[in-house]
């Protein structure tokens, strides 16, 4: 069966309150999840203050600032700090996002950070996205041809490329993937929104000629048929991207092949 | 643990090629019961409450048995097809082989009383 509680090495312990700043005027709570593979000990839940006034605007900044200025032993990972490389996905106030454009003025009350969902820790906020990725490599998605390649370009029409939009602006964030409880249950077959959105992306492109091989390698009960349109990638993705949509569109495709 | 690749171990055992039929079929049996159930329930809600002589006499007419019969043998087939997408999902390990044939069976029997039900009130 599915396992519906944490395991014993993983549950929740209250964690370390660190020290108010001194003579702040707008000071906000911050707790983040906290867990050290080299202690042994089960991960707990840190307090920090930090202040608002002296604090850049998204909910990254304060990381950083605790980061630097508090406790350096905080680990996350984080790159460009404006929603394009994905690196700084966590769950922010109960809902995976970027923490680099996740406001600190979106959250009310205190903020709580845990790292994405039901994947493996590698510290703190950082999840083994291993896996994740190897699926996304698995649904081949570059450009797949057999015409003799053009001299000058694959040509494509602006009605086709539109048909893109909304596809190819996934930064691979993981959001999704590790919001939807299908994925939870079922992950290592499961492919997941992201990397179903990813395959929709390569088998509506005009150019691509693998399109039934694509059809071919996702029609599975597990790799594409888990998806029960819950939504939650949807609701979740940080780019405004909607992966159940593109799963639905495959899904559409299977049956014109069958029907 | 075995020393797989990650690629590996994304890809698994490939694509089974399947999945849509049975996709298909929830469609199907989804819109099929649309209208049913609200047929059933409607000629079902007719004699609901009367005596036995009158419920019985009700059933031997064609339309009302055929929409009973029907909702029962349609809703049981979508049933089993639900029943078994919910045991892929939280069923794992070598208790899903076994779960998934004792429910698909539980479903077929529970048609088959239906049915068999509806038939003897109508023959």
């Amino acid at each position: 069966m599915v396992q519906l509680t944490l395991p014993k090495n993983s549950r929740m312990t209250t964690g370390k309150t660190w020290p108010r700043p001194e003579a702040a005027t707008k000071v906000r709570k911050i707790q983040v999840y906290r867990w050290n593979p080299d202690d042994g000990k089960n991960p707990r839940l840190d307090t920090y203050f930090v202040d608002e006034d002296d604090c850049g605007p998204m909910v990254l900044d304060a990381l950083i600032k605790i980061k630097n200025e508090i406790d350096p032993t905080l680990t996350f990972r984080r790159s460009c700090r404006e929603g394009i490389c994905g690196s700084c996905a966590m769950n922010i106030d109960g809902l995976n996002t970027l923490a680099c454009i996740k406001g600190l003025d979106e959250v009310k009350g205190d903020i709580r950070i845990y790292p994405l969902p039901h994947m493996p820790v590698v510290k703190d906020l950082i999840p083994d996205l291993t896996h994740f990725y190897a699926q996304h490599a698995s649904i081949m998605p570059w450009l797949e041809t057999k015409t003799n390649e053009p001299s000058k370009e694959w040509k494509q029409s602006i009605e086709d490329r539109e048909k893109l939009d909304g596809l190819y602006e996934c930064v691979m964030c993981a959001c999704c993937s590790t919001s939807c409880p299908s994925y939870w249950w079922n992950g290592d077959r499961y492919l997941g929104p992201a990397a179903l959105l990813h395959a929709y992306r390569w088998i509506i492109d005009s150019r691509d000629e693998a399109t039934g091989e694509r059809l071919d390698d996702l029609e599975d009960p597990f790799k594409l048929y888990r998806c029960h349109t819950i939504m939650n990638c949807a609701k979740t993705c940080p780019k405004g991207l909607n992966p159940a949509k593109a799963i639905s569109s495959i899904k559409q495709m299977m049956v014109e092949r069958v029907v | 643990m075995a020393y797989l690749t990650d690629r590996k171990r994304a890809t698994g055992l490939g694509s089974a090629r399947e999945g849509t039929h049975h996709h298909w079929q929830m469609i199907v049996t989804a819109v099929l019961l649309l209208p049913l159930i609200v047929l059933f329930v409607f000629t079902f809600g007719a004699i609901l409450g009367e005596p036995y002589e009158v419920v019985v006499a009700y059933y031997a007419r064609p339309f009302p048995a055929l929409v009973a019969g029907l909702t029962f043998l349609v809703g049981f087939v979508h049933f089993r097809g639900g029943v078994q997408t919910l045991i892929e999902d939280y069923v794992h390990g070598p208790a899903r082989k076994p779960v998934l044939i004792g429910m698909i069976g539980l479903s077929y029997a529970a048609a088959a009383v239906g049915v068999f039900a509806v038939a003897r009130l109508a023959l």
